[in-house]
C-alpha cells in the first residue's frame, strides 16, 4: 500500500504551508491597497461632507432710507455700495440684548459674514421697493460661527487658544434659543467663485474654468487623435517617418505632467504671446498631453476592425479613403470616444501644468469665455488646500467630492458607451 | 448513438496493473468529455491511446496524475487508482501524487532557465537531493537515461531553450525522469518533431519501459504499433477498444475501431 | 441615358484624385502635431537651459551640493547669485522615489501576482477596478490626504515613540506616492504574468510542484524582465510626479537620506520657481527649465530602456 501519495509526510505540509502563506500575502497585499483606498475616501467625506450645508442667521432688518440712501438717488450702484452696517447693527442689538459699548458692537458684527452686507446690497438694488420696509432676512454667518455650528470648534479648550471666544458662543446660544441660526444647504459653494473669505468661497467658478479648458481640450484632442490614429493604423506605410511618429507618440506619453506646462509657458505664453491664466492655454496644453493617450486607444480600436470590412468596400471600388471614412471610421467611433472621455477624465484632475501657464491665480469672477482668467478644479483644491483659514479645510473637502464625482461620471459615461455600442465581430 | 459495450482483448501473460481507471466520466462545464471509460495500465509496458481528434484521449491520460485539477470547469468522477491507492481521495495530496506519475507534453516546454536547472528543478522542489554532489548526479544521470547527455554534457548552463525541438522534448523527458516517478504520462511527445528525433524517442522510450510504465497518446498509428504493448482506442470519448497492440492493429474486434486504423474515421 | 463620356470620366478621376490627396495631408499634418509636440518640449527647454547656463556653469548645476535659489534683493548682497546646485534636489527626488516604490512594489507584485494566480474570477472582477480606482485619482486628492491627513499621523506616531518628525516629510509624500504607483505596478505586471504560457504553468505542475512553487520558481522569473520593466516605469512617473510632493514634501533643500526630515523636489522647485511674479529672464526662472531639462532626460530614459525590456520579453512569448 503507498501511502507516498498521501497528505501526511513532514515535507509536504510545509510545502502546503508556504503556499498558504503566500497566498496571505498576496491577500493582505490587495487589502492594505483597498483599505487606503476607503480610508482615503472615507477621510475626505467625513471632513467634506459639512461643507454642503452653510449657516445663516435671520434678521429682522429695517431698510431705512435714510441710512442706506439718503439722497432719493435710486442708483443700483449705490444701493449695492451703500452703508449697510448700521441697519444690520440695529437688528442685532434687537435680538441679542445688552450690545453697548463699540468693542461689543463691533464684535456681534462680527458674527455676520463679511459678505453678509453685500448680499443685502444685491438684494436692495433689485428690489429698491424695500427701502423704507421692514423685512426678515437669512444672512451668511461668519466661518467660526458656521464652524461652531458644525460641532467644529471645542468650547472647552481654552479661550485664547480660538477665535471664536466665549461671548462670541453665548451669543450665538441666545440667536439658537430663538430659531434665529440655521444651516441651510450650501448654495454659495456652488453658485460663487473663489473669496479669500471661507464662507464666501464656491467652486462654480473653478468648475467652470475646468469645463473650458475640457471643451478646448476635446476640440483640439479629439480631432488631431483620431486622425493621427487613422494615418498610423489605415494609410501610413511601414517607413522611417512612420516609426518615428510611433516612437515621439509612445514617449510622450510619458513625459511628466508637468513638463507640458512649461512647454505652455515659453511656446505658448512668452512666443505666441496667448492670453495667460486662461481656459485656451490650459485646454491647449492638456490637449497635446492626452494626444498620446488618445492617438494609442483609438489605434487599438482601429486594429481591433476586421479586415474583411476593408476588403467589402474596397472591393465594391471605394477608394482608400471611403473606406476608411466611410466603413471603418463609423465603427470605430464609439470607441474612440471612449478612449478620448477617459483621456479626457485625466486631463480634468491634472494640476501640475496648469500651475505653470498661471491658472493658479486668486480669480474671484465666474469666467465668460476661454480668454477669460480662470482657475480649474483642481488646481481650487490645491490653492484652497493651502490655505490657512480652518473654514477651508471642509471646502477643500468637498470640491475633492465634486471632481471625484464629476470623473466617475466621465467614466460611468465612457463604461456605458463601450457596453452599448459594444459590437461583436 | 447506441451503447457499446467495451470490449478487451485477453492481456497476454498476467502483468499486473500500476494503474486502473473504472467508469471515468470527465465534463467540461455542462459538456462531457469522457463517458465511462474503464482501463488498466499495466506495469513496466507502454500504454498507447489512439483515436480521432478531440476524442478526448489527452483529458483520459490528464486524469491519471490529476492535471485536470488545474482546470477549473473540469470535473472527474468514477475510480482511478494507483497502486490500489484511489487517487481522487480527499487525503491524497496531488502534489506528491504527481511527483510519482510524471507527464511529457505535446509542445515541449523547458522552463527558460539553464538546462542543468531544468532537470533540477524536479529533484529541488522535492527535496530529493541532500547535497550539491546528489542533486548533479540525479540531473546528469537524468540527462543519461533520456540520451540527451552526450549532446549537452559541455553547455549545461545554457537556457534549455536554445537546444533543437528533440533535443528539447527528450530535455523534458529528463526532467520527468530526474523525480524518478513510477508513472510518465506522454501526450503525443513526437507531434512536433521530425522522423529522425521521433526514432531516437521511440527507442529511448523502448529502454525506459524497463524502469517506467508509460501511458502515450498519439496520432501515429505506426508509432502506436511500434513502441507500445496495450493500445486503446477512443471514439468520442468513449474507450471503444482496448487490449494488447498486436491483437488490435490486426483483428480488431469492433467495425469502428477497424475504420480508424484503416483511415476511414478521424 | 448615355454613357458618360471618357472626358467626363477623367475630371471625375482627377477629381477625386485631388480629393484623396488632400485628405492624406491633412492626416499626416495631424500626425505631425506629436512631432511638433516633442521638438516644442526639446526646444523650448534646451533653449531657455541654455541660456541658463551662460549665467550658472553647467558644472556648478550638476555637482554643486547646494540650492538655494534665492536672488538677493541688493546686489552687493552676499549670495547674490544664489546658488544652484542639483544634486539636493536630485537625492530629494530619489529618496521620496525609492519610498514610494518600497511601497509599491511588493504591494503592487503580490496584488498582480495574486489577481493573475490564485484569485478566482470572481474576485478578480471585483478588485482589479477597485485598484485602477487608485489610478485613476487626481494626484492633487493624494497630494491633500498626504498633507492633512498622513503626514499628522506620522508625526504624531513620531513624537509617540520620541522621535522627532518635520511635518513635511519625505516619508509622508513617499508613502502616498507608493500607494498612487500600486495599479501601476500592478496592472502592467498583471499582462506580463498572464503573458506566460501556460504550458510552463503546466510543466511545473507536473512535475508535482505546488502553486506557491510554480509561480516563484517558473511563473515569476519567466516574468522578471517584464517586471522590471514596469517598475522602471512606475520610478519614471515617481520622479515626474508633481503635486503630491508640492503639497506634502517640503521646500527645503536638505541634501539627506533620512526620511523623517524635510526633503524637496525637482518637482516642487520647478513649480516654487514659476508661480508667483518672475521676471522671466532672472537665473532663478531659468533655472526651473534646466531642472526640467534633466527631469526629461531622466524619465525619458527610464522609459525608452523600460519599453526596451519589455518590448523583447513581449517578442519572446510572442
Ligand atoms: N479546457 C477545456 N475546456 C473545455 N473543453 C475542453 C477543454 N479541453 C478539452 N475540451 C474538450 O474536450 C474534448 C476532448 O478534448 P481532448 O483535448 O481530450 O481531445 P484529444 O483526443 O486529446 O484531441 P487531440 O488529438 O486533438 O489532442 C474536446 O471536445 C474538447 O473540445
Ligand atoms: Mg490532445
Amino acid at each position: 500500500m503507498p501511502n507516498y501519495i498521501l497528505n501526511t509526510s513532514r515535507q509536504m505540509a510545509k510545502r502546503h504551508g508556504r503556499e498558504k502563506r503566500f497566498k496571505w500575502y498576496g491577500r493582505i497585499a490587495i487589502f492594505i491597497s483597498i483599505a487606503f483606498l476607503i480610508f482615503m475616501f472615507s477621510a475626505i467625506v467625513f471632513r467634506g461632507a459639512s461643507a454642503f450645508q452653510q449657516t445663516k442667521i435671520s434678521l429682522d432688518i429695517n431698510f431705512s432710507e435714510a441710512i442706506i440712501d439718503p439722497t432719493s438717488s435710486r442708483d443700483p450702484e449705490i444701493l449695492k455700495r451703500a452703508n449697510y452696517k448700521p441697519v444690520v447693527l440695529e437688528s442685532l442689538s434687537n435680538v441679542i440684548p445688552g450690545i453697548t459699548d463699540r468693542r461689543d458692537r463691533n464684535r456681534v458684527y462680527k458674527l455676520l459674514s463679511a459678505g453678509a452686507v453685500f448680499d443685502l446690497g444685491e438684494q436692495v438694488a433689485s428690489n429698491p421697493k424695500l427701502l423704507g420696509k421692514s423685512k426678515s432676512v437669512w444672512l451668511l454667518a461668519s466661518s467660526e460661527v458656521d464652524l461652531f455650528m458644525k460641532g467644529k470648534i471645542d468650547s472647552n479648550i481654552s479661550e485664547d487658544l480660538r477665535r471664536l471666544k466665549d461671548k462670541d458662543i453665548e451669543w450665538i446660544e441666545i440667536l439658537k434659543s430663538q430659531g434665529k441660526i440655521k444651516k441651510t444647504f450650501n448654495t454659495t459653494l456652488f453658485g460663487k467663485g473663489d473669496s479669500r473669505e471661507p464662507e464666501m468661497a464656491g467652486i462654480l467658478g473653478a468648475a467652470i474654468g475646468s469645463f473650458f479648458s475640457l471643451l478646448v481640450c476635446f476640440l483640439i484632442a479629439f480631432p488631431l487623435g483620431i486622425l493621427t490614429a487613422v494615418y498610423l493604423e489605415e494609410f501610413a506605410k511601414k517607413n522611417f517617418l512612420t516609426d518615428f511618429i510611433e516612437v515621439n507618440i509612445n514617449n510622450l506619453a510619458a513625459v511628466p505632467s508637468i513638463v507640458f506646462g512649461l512647454l505652455g509657458l515659453s511656446i505658448f505664453l512668452n512666443f505666441f504671446n496667448l492670453p495667460r491664466s486662461t481656459p485656451l492655454v490650459g485646454g491647449i496644453v492638456l490637449a497635446l498631453m492626452t494626444l498620446p493617450t488618445i492617438i494609442i486607444a483609438s489605434r487599438s480600436i482601429l486594429r481591433s476592425i476586421p479586415q474583411s470590412i476593408r476588403d467589402a468596400a474596397l472591393g465594391l471600388g471605394a477608394s482608400k479613403t471611403q473606406t476608411t471614412f466611410h466603413h471603418v471610421v463609423p465603427l470605430a467611433m464609439p470607441g474612440m470616444l471612449t478612449g478620448t472621455i477617459l483621456g479626457m477624465a485625466r486631463a480634468l484632475g491634472e494640476t501640475a501644468p496648469l500651475l505653470m501657464i498661471g491658472m493658479v491665480a486668486f480669480i474671484v469672477d465666474i469666467p465668460k469665455g476661454v480668454t477669460d482668467v480662470a482657475t480649474s478644479l483642481p488646481v481650487q483644491i490645491f490653492l484652497w488646500a493651502d490655505s490657512p483659514e480652518k473654514g477651508f479645510v471642509e471646502r477643500t473637502s468637498a470640491a475633492i467630492i465634486v471632481l471625484l464625482v464629476f470623473l466617475i461620471l466621465m467614466n460611468l459615461c465612457a463604461v456605458y458607451l463601450r457596453k452599448r455600442l459594444e459590437r461583436r465581430w | 448513438m447506441i451503447y457499446e459495450t467495451k470490449t478487451t482483448h485477453e492481456e497476454k501473460g498476467n502483468v499486473p496493473s500500476i494503474m486502473t481507471a473504472n467508469n471515468v466520466d470527465v465534463f467540461y462545464g455542462k459538456k462531457q468529455a469522457i463517458c465511462n471509460v474503464s482501463l488498466d495500465i499495466p506495469e513496466n509496458q507502454i500504454t498507447a491511446l489512439i483515436g480521432p481528434s478531440g476524442c478526448g484521449k489527452s483529458t483520459f491520460l490528464r486524469c491519471f496524475n490529476r492535471m485536470n485539477d488545474t482546470i477549473n470547469i473540469c470535473r472527474v468522477s468514477g475510480k482511478i487508482k494507483f497502486s490500489g491507492q484511489d487517487i481522487y481521495e480527499p487525503k491524497v495530496d496531488v502534489v506528491a501524487l504527481r511527483s510519482r506519475i510524471g507527464m511529457v507534453f505535446q509542445k515541449a516546454n523547458p522552463f527558460p532557465k539553464s538546462i542543468f536547472e531544468n532537470v533540477a528543478y524536479g529533484p529541488r522542489i522535492h527535496g530529493l537531493a541532500e547535497s550539491k554532489d546528489e542533486l548533479e548526479s540525479i540531473v546528469v544521470q537524468s540527462l543519461k537515461r533520456a540520451g540527451l547527455y552526450d549532446e549537452v554534457s559541455d553547455r549545461l548552463n545554457e537556457p534549455g531553450t536554445s537546444l533543437s525541438g528533440g533535443q528539447q522534448q527528450r530535455l523534458c523527458i529528463a526532467r520527468a525522469i530526474a523525480v524518478d516517478p513510477q508513472v510518465i504520462l506522454m501526450d503525443e511527445p513526437c507531434s512536433a518533431l521530425d522522423p529522425i528525433a521521433t526514432a531516437i524517442i521511440e527507442d529511448l522510450m523502448e529502454t525506459m519501459k524497463e524502469n517506467y510504465t508509460i501511458v502515450i497518446v498519439t496520432h501515429s498509428m505506426q508509432q502506436a504499433a511500434r513502441v507500445s504493448q496495450q493500445t486503446a482506442f477512443f471514439h468520442l470519448g468513449e474507450l471503444v477498444e482496448s487490449g494488447d497492440t498486436q491483437a488490435i492493429f490486426t483483428n480488431p474486434i469492433q467495425e469502428r475501431t477497424q475504420n480508424y486504423i484503416s483511415g476511414r474515421i478521424g | 441615358m448615355s454613357l458618360p463620356t471618357e472626358n467626363w470620366l477623367r475630371r471625375k478621376n482627377r477629381r477625386n484624385q485631388i480629393k484623396e490627396l488632400v485628405i492624406q495631408g491633412v492626416l499626416i499634418a495631424s500626425s505631425f502635431v506629436a512631432i511638433l509636440t516633442t521638438i516644442g518640449i526639446v526646444a523650448s527647454l534646451v533653449f531657455e537651459a541654455f541660456r541658463f547656463f551662460d549665467k550658472i556653469p553647467l558644472m556648478e548645476f550638476l555637482f554643486s551640493l547646494e540650492w538655494s535659489p534665492q536672488t538677493a534683493i541688493r546686489a552687493d548682497q552676499v549670495g547674490a547669485s544664489g546658488k544652484f546646485g542639483v544634486i539636493p534636489l536630485l537625492t530629494g527626488t530619489l529618496l521620496i522615489s525609492f519610498i514610494a516604490m518600497l511601497v509599491a512594489t511588493p504591494l503592487g507584485l503580490l496584488s498582480a501576482i495574486y489577481l493573475a494566480e490564485f484569485a478566482k474570477a470572481k474576485t478578480r472582477d471585483a478588485v482589479k477596478p477597485l485598484l485602477e480606482l487608485l489610478a485613476g485619482i487626481p494626484t492633487v486628492v493624494y497630494g491633500f490626504f498626504a498633507a492633512l491627513v498622513v503626514a499628522p499621523i506620522i508625526r504624531a506616531t513620531g513624537s509617540g515613540v520620541g522621535f522627532d518628525i518635520s511635518s513635511e516629510s519625505a516619508l509622508a509624500a513617499g508613502l502616498v506616492m507608493g500607494v498612487m504607483l500600486i495599479p501601476f505596478i500592478s496592472s502592467l505586471s498583471d499582462d506580463v504574468i498572464n503573458a506566460v504560457p501556460q504550458a510552463l504553468r503546466d510543466a511545473s505542475f507536473g512535475m508535482g510542484a505546488t502553486h506557491e512553487e510554480t509561480v516563484t520558481k517558473v511563473v515569476v522569473p519567466a516574468a522578471t524582465p517584464g517586471i522590471i520593466g514596469s517598475l522602471l516605469l512606475a520610478i519614471s512617473r515617481a520622479i515626474g510626479e508633481t503635486m503630491i510632493v508640492v503639497m506634502a514634501a517640503g521646500l527645503a533643500a536638505n541634501l539627506t537620506l533620512n526620511p523623517f526630515e524635510a526633503v524637496t523636489t525637482m518637482t516642487v522647485q520647478i513649480v516654487t520657481l514659476l508661480t508667483g511674479d518672475q521676471e522671466f529672464d532672472s537665473a532663478k526662472t531659468l533655472a526651473a527649465f534646466a531642472i526640467a531639462l534633466f527631469l526629461l532626460v531622466l524619465t525619458l530614459g527610464l522609459n525608452i530602456i523600460a519599453l526596451h525590456i519589455v518590448n523583447k520579453y513581449k517578442k519572446k512569448y510572442a
